[in-house]
């Protein structure tokens, strides 16, 4: 073989590799963090380039309440994947319906601001460069947020019907990691937007 | 094991009506079976934009050509890059990633198989709806057919008021799915290479081939992303009003040329990694000796990986950015050099004192070893920021990026092909046409290519319709478009080579070329579950241990 010899221990008694749910899932977060990166570095690179009005400092309003229901929902879906493993089937169901309604809780404030926005402001992704890039990043998020909110409530659905065990909990912590990484990608779209944005 | 396994191949093939084999085929989640539809649906691809290039080659045959309009060439060149890149190399190298990587690996599929279909009709899909805009791509507005702003496809071209009708949007819309399809499978890559592999075979002992694909995965999944990101957005600036690149309203033009190089380098490597791993498995065997420095090889694989990711801003020293800019890609993309000389010397290394056997995969490596040199050399000097205002956007660059995807990624996928021809059919292919494939190509690649960077030195253009005689580029010019079609018919005896051999070939065997990895160790094709009972190896050479069990490599290692 090579010029290297490296002594490994012939013994393969215990031959572990890790869950392929979580290497795929924790592959796609890596694709969709790239994705994130350009939205945010378009965001970044049009603040402050727009020829017409109006401004993030005229229009935008934080979402502190909000914000705290979606980030708060990280929480309650790690408690429910921990029920689930110890068995808890009742515990889990009600910590995971609490998850998805925090998240549809931060889904109507999107639409929320998004109307007020519109129909207030007459901000829409067309009028000027923050309109497009504001959209199109928070947009890109709450997308995320519809397509988590529908996986949580098929496994909500399959719960109701008795057909989520302990067995599943691996499968269950996978959804969990999309969820956390959606959380974690609104950090980032918070501080883009409404912190340095402003 | 082995033989047991063909005899129940042979009765499950027997005696089905072709609506059952087709309905198999469509459905199928089986990794060769997708491996093998990736393959032909490439080489359909390569026919088409190969065709695509003899048009443009017989346009520019001579100044004043009429046998095309400028706007029919434009649409060829846009179309043959387009298709080139996306829709034959991508999917051929996933082809060779989907069959091999579980077969070498020892596992009896990929990690997630009903992905991999997904994956594989996406990119189906994709390649349709490309074609399909030359039939849609008029619009209500009767403007332009396939799309023609150039496989960078810059901004503002793909404006709606410079590109109307839908041609720039069937190229976008097809991207963006193919696109969803390469992540998919690079998803599957790495994970069956990091979960799948049999016990025994830790990541020190795996093939090169995997080591290098899971770079390649990982590498699909943070270059084509930011591509599917732009594309997004320019789909918002055409459809929704946007202004991302709409210099009109304040948006930059110069932000798309970043987005899409950021895409645009590292997928050249992700293009060429997994050729390097094709040669990483063919020069040792037919040099009858291991791999010469395996760590070194993986170490600066990931090293060509991770630097690649920063060198994108040298397609765009032409657009005026700052010296410190320039410096720092100029740099990086110097630093490329290093690693890849390393894998260069370390492939001599392996053939250096070996007992070569110049077979038709061995003679496509070594022409791949000394093109891929020349390609990187004229890489090095396009990546002098001086030099490289002087020949951007002229043939010399034209020259030499196909140096680097026809001299080699094409010559090591060739030598791919005949390695595991036998092993994907069961029949050896013929060696004579091989030969004479190979020796035509070498002289229609060097015709077209080496001559290709003269009218580059002294000014030709590239995306030129036509030019003006008497500038000392129609002699060139004429050679370079003989050499086109040497190519092609070099690449007629390969189909030739192809079909003839699937019929009528000799029988392979599990091992014709008394190989060393897992793949050979079962029957050709191998059966639909690959394993009948799952290896467990002992060194980076499973079969050489079984073969010579007096001296196995497990004792070296």
């Amino acid at each position: 073989m090579s010029a290297i010899a490296t002594p490994l221990p012939e013994t393969h008694g215990a031959w572990k590799l890790p869950y392929r749910g979580k290497v795929g899932m924790a592959c796609l977060i890596f694709a969709e963090s790239a994705i994130f990166t350009i939205f945010v570095v378009a965001y970044l690179f049009y603040i402050g380039k727009s020829l017409t009005g109006p401004t993030p400092r005229q229009v935008l309003e934080t979402p502190i309440f909000y914000t705290i229901c979606l980030l708060s929902s990280s929480l309650t879906i790690h408690i429910a994947s921990r029920f689930l493993e110890r068995g808890r089937r009742g515990a889990f169901l009600l910590s995971w319906l609490l998850t998805i309604t925090l998240g549809a809780l931060f889904l109507y404030g999107t639409g929320q601001e998004w109307h007020r926005l519109i129909y207030e402001h007459g901000l829409t992704i067309s009028t000027n460069l923050f309109g497009t890039t504001y959209y199109s990043l928070v947009g890109l998020h709450a997308s995320h947020v519809i397509a988590g909110l529908t996986m949580l409530s098929i496994v909500l659905l399959f719960g109701l019907a008795g057909r989520v065990g302990p067995e599943q909990a691996g499968r269950v912590n996978v959804l969990s990691m999309y969820w956390h990484f959606v959380d974690v990608v609104w950090i980032v779209v918070f501080t883009v937007v409404y912190v340095i944005g402003r | 094991m082995s033989s047991d396994a063909l005899t129940i191949q042979a009765t499950e093939a027997a005696g089905q009506p072709w609506t059952q084999v087709l309905h198999g085929w469509v459905t199928t989640v089986d990794h060769k079976r997708l491996g093998v539809m990736y393959i032909l649906y490439a080489l359909f691809f390569l026919a088409i934009a190969g065709l695509e290039a003899i048009i443009i080659r017989v346009q520019l045959m001579r100044p004043h050509n009429d046998f095309v309009s400028p706007q029919v060439f434009n649409r060829m060149f846009t179309m043959h890059g387009t298709t080139m890149i996306f829709f034959v190399v991508i999917p051929v190298l996933f082809g060779f990633a989907n069959y091999l990587v579980p077969l070498m690996i020892g596992a009896r599929d990929m990690a997630f198989p009903r992905l991999n279909a997904f994956s594989f009709w996406l990119t189906t899909l994709g390649g349709l709806l490309l074609y399909f805009s030359f039939f849609g791509g008029n619009g209500l507005y009767g403007a332009g057919t396939a799309p023609d702003v150039g496989w960078w496809a810059y901004a503002p071209l793909t404006s709606r008021a410079f590109s109307p009708g839908h041609s720039s949007d069937y190229w976008t819309i097809a991207l963006l799915v193919a696109g969803f399809g390469s992540i998919g499978t690079a998803v599957n890559i790495v994970a069956t290479i990091i979960c799948m592999r049999c016990p025994g075979m830790t990541l020190n002992r795996m093939p090169l081939f995997a080591w290098l694909n899971l770079i390649m995965g990982g590498m699909v999944i943070l270059a084509i992303s930011p591509l599917t990101a732009a594309q997004v957005m320019l789909t918002v600036d055409r459809y929704l009003g946007g202004h991302f690149f709409d210099t009109q309203s304040g948006g930059s033009a110069t932000l798309w040329m970043h987005f899409f190089w950021i895409f645009g380098h590292p997928e050249v490597y992700v293009l060429v990694i997994p050729a390097f791993a094709f040669v990483s498995e063919i020069i040792p065997v037919f040099s009858r000796k291991p791999i010469f420095g395996y760590p070194v090889m993986v170490g600066a694989t990931a090293c060509i990986g991770f630097l690649s990711l920063s060198v994108w801003a040298h397609h765009m020293f032409t657009i005026g950015m700052n010296s410190y800019a320039n410096s720092f890609f100029a740099i990086t993309t110097f630093a490329v050099g290093i690693p890849t000389g390393i894998k260069i010397f370390n492939w001599l290394g392996t053939m250096w004192g070996g007992k070569l056997q110049f077979k038709t995969p061995m003679l496509f490596c070594i022409g791949f070893l000394f093109q891929f040199l020349i390609a990187g050399l004229t890489g090095i000097m396009l990546g002098t920021a001086p030099f490289n205002w002087q020949l951007s956007g002229s043939y010399f660059v034209v020259a030499h990026f196909h140096y680097v995807i026809v001299g080699g990624i094409l010559f090591a996928l060739f030598a791919a092909f005949y390695y595991w021809y036998p092993k994907i059919t069961g029949r050896m292919y013929n060696e004579t046409l091989g030969k004479l494939h190979f020796w035509l190509f070498v002289i229609g690649f060097h015709l077209t290519f080496d001559l290709m960077h003269i009218p580059g030195i002294l000014g030709m253009p590239r995306r030129i319709y036509t030019y003006e005689p008497g500038r000392g580029w129609d002699t060139l010019n004429f050679l370079v478009t003989i050499g086109a079609f040497v190519q092609g018919i070099a690449i007629l005896v390969f189909v030739a080579n192809l079909i003839i051999s699937y019929f009528k070939g000799a029988e392979a065997g599990n091992d014709p070329w008394d190989a060393w990895t897992l793949e050979w160790s079962v029957s050709s094709p191998p059966p639909s579950y690959n394993f009948a009972s799952i290896p467990t190896v002992a060194s980076r050479r499973p079969l050489w241990d079984l073969k010579h069990p007096e001296d196995p490599d497990s004792r070296y290692e």
